[in-house]
């Protein structure tokens, strides 16, 4: 594998978990518990999706294929999206996308400090802006898991299930193949297996604060999705979201 | 009238001088100023109407965010109703400086007994029309409040002032989309040609009922909360999107449409006035959808809200007991 090859899938997965996240994170747009969650939720999926196309931007180039961003975000299929499984499952009630936005952003903050030094300077320049952006992310899904854990009987019971039912899923924010070994040689990605030591803290930490039980790490652990193997739920996000540009292939919008 | 009596009478005749003094000389109304009490009703009608119209309006185009063709008009579209959500809120905090709660307001939204604006009661059927709305729509609000950002209401007249510049903002990257799509495809010409020909007469029925036949229009007027009628405003809407309409080589779906030499406007042929009281009044398209998807998101936030103000109570119980 080139380095080049390298590169443009590790920049299609940074693209994919946020442009698949920001399109769950859309869906509360107008139907949030109370405005101001409405303008957080919007302004989170405004990031994410915002950095998800200065990425594929990035990667079309890398690329070198005659592609741009809206190419590689509406024409590719199921099988050839690279985000890990827990970006895509429905959104669920407002504590399971608060969940969910807590384990990725808390991951997301901890990759972009550790890639401060990376050697391509796009990809660093890319992630220095967004390592803000996820900043915010943790703090704010953190202050919510604390306060709907240690909240009313039922946020509490609510926001463990939501915690519990992600679990399984958690273990794909740390998947590495030969991709990241010729990117690390490079210094240009990091071992992510460095990172999970402080995510677990992170995530404990807060669990902790919020009277919550920290699920069983030995469970069954999903897998597959860098490699293209998703859940059902990714075919019909695709549908939705492709739709208008498979339509009218020649049109510009 | 006994002295007492006599001189609470004077007291009230000298504020509703000092008010009317203020209206005159063009001063802003505060909320630590008295106002009479129907001044301030009249407010809090229009201004939770207003707010409440924010974020109905946030729906309709809100469920094309998931489905825009390219990822800039996306991020646009989501930012765009990001901003509603904003106007939303700075209209709700200006509504409670009248001394009444977000939540009362929003049961108001949800029972039925506030209106908000008749637009947002037609489905958004095809992309088109998103610009469509952004234009249009977003357009006959900034003229709306353009108004308003002078309005005699302190409060009001900077939640406008703060809003029309976000306004203006969308109209633009409407129209930029607009005339993308009529300069398009043959299908994009035909869809953005539909998408004003449905939307059109709705958004000149925005400005409300012919002033002959608005009873809240000539007080507002007189206490300077609006400083112009319904139709002036309507007038002014018309003769500004005809020209953009015709910019991009579209029609208006209107055969009496005529520009008139004498007045220098656009005459424009008769507003369904029967259809804008019937969606009004509950009988539109979208109407139950609308409600039902705002009550939804209220019911089914409760616990989260509930969750919130149950763990601020703990931890102000927790703070008294470390000190
Ligand atoms: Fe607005
Ligand atoms: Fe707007």
């Amino acid at each position: 594998m080139t380095k080049q090859e390298a590169l443009f899938t590790y920049l299609l997965r940074l693209a994919d978990d946020r442009l698949i996240l920001g399109h769950r994170l859309s869906e509360w747009c107008g139907h949030g518990p109370v405005l101001e969650e409405d303008i957080a939720l919007a302004n989170m999926a405004l990031d994410n999706i915002g950095h998800a196309t200065s990425l594929l931007t990035y990667a079309a180039e890398v690329e070198d294929k005659g592609r741009n961003e809206d190419q590689l975000a509406f024409f590719r299929d199921v099988r050839e999206y690279t985000n890990i499984k827990l970006v895509e499952l429905p959104k669920g009630d407002f504590g399971f996308t608060i969940a969910r936005q807590f384990l990725f952003s808390t991951f997301a903050m901890l990759h972009y400090e550790a890639l401060k030094d990376c050697a391509d300077p796009q990809l660093k320049g890319m992630t220095a802006k967004a390592l803000k952006e996820y900043r915010y992310h943790h703090r704010h899904s953190k202050q919510w898991i604390i306060r709907l854990g240690d909240g009313t009987k039922e946020s509490h019971e609510r926001i463990q299930k939501s915690i519990n039912d992600l679990w399984m899923y958690t273990n794909e924010l740390f998947f590495m193949n030969e991709v990241d070994e010729v990117l690390i040689s490079e210094k240009i990605a990091v071992n992510l297996e460095k990172l999970r030591s402080d995510w677990q803290k992170l995530v404990e930490e807060t669990l902790k604060e919020a009277t919550l039980e920290i699920p069983d790490y030995k469970q069954y652990m999903q897998q597959g999705g860098r490699n293209g193997i998703h859940t059902e739920h990714l075919g019909y996000l695709l549908g939705e979201m492709q739709q208008l540009p498979r339509m009218y292939p020649e049109a510009q919008w | 009238m006994n002295f007492n009596e006599k001189s609470a009478f004077m007291e009230e005749q000298a504020r509703l001088d000092e008010f009317n003094r203020k209206l005159e000389a063009g001063e802003k109304i505060e909320p630590k100023d008295w106002m009479p009490e129907r001044f301030r009703k009249q407010l809090i009608r229009m201004m939770s109407q207003h707010a409440h119209s924010e974020i109905v309006g946030m729906l309709p185009e809100g469920n094309w965010i998931t489905r825009a063709p390219s990822l800039r008009r996306k991020l646009i579209l989501l930012a765009k109703v990001q901003d509603e959500a904003g106007h939303g809120l700075y209209l709700y905090s200006g509504t409670e400086t009248l001394g009444v709660s977000r939540e009362q307001l929003i049961e108001d939204l949800h029972s039925g007994r506030a209106k908000y604006a008749n637009i947002f009661n037609y489905p958004t059927l095809t992309w088109a029309d998103i610009p469509i709305i952004g234009w249009l729509v977003d357009g006959a609000a900034i003229v709306n409040q353009t108004m308003l950002a002078k309005s005699s209401y302190g409060p009001y007249a900077r939640a406008n002032l703060r809003i029309c510049k976000e306004e203006s903002f969308h109209k633009k990257q409407g129209y930029e989309a607009v005339a993308l799509l009529a300069n398009g495809t043959p299908e994009q010409k035909k869809m953005v040609q539909d998408a004003v020909d449905r939307w059109w007469w709705p958004t000149l029925m925005m400005f409300g009922p012919h002033d002959s036949n608005s009873p809240n229009s000539s007080e507002l007027i007189n206490w300077k909360v609006k400083t112009k009628t319904n139709d002036e405003l309507r007038q002014s809407f018309v003769d500004r999107t005809v020209e953009e309409a015709h910019a991009v080589g579209l029609t208006i779906p209107d055969p009496d449409l005529k520009f008139n030499e004498e007045i220098g406007h656009w005459d424009f042929g008769p507003i369904d006035f029967d259809e804008l009281y019937r969606v009004v009044n509950g009988d539109g398209p979208c109407n139950k959808e609308r409600l039902d998807a705002r009550r939804s998101a209220w019911d089914n936030g409760a616990w989260v809200r509930d969750a919130a103000s149950e763990y601020a109570r703990k931890q102000k119980l927790r703070t008294i007991k470390a000190s």
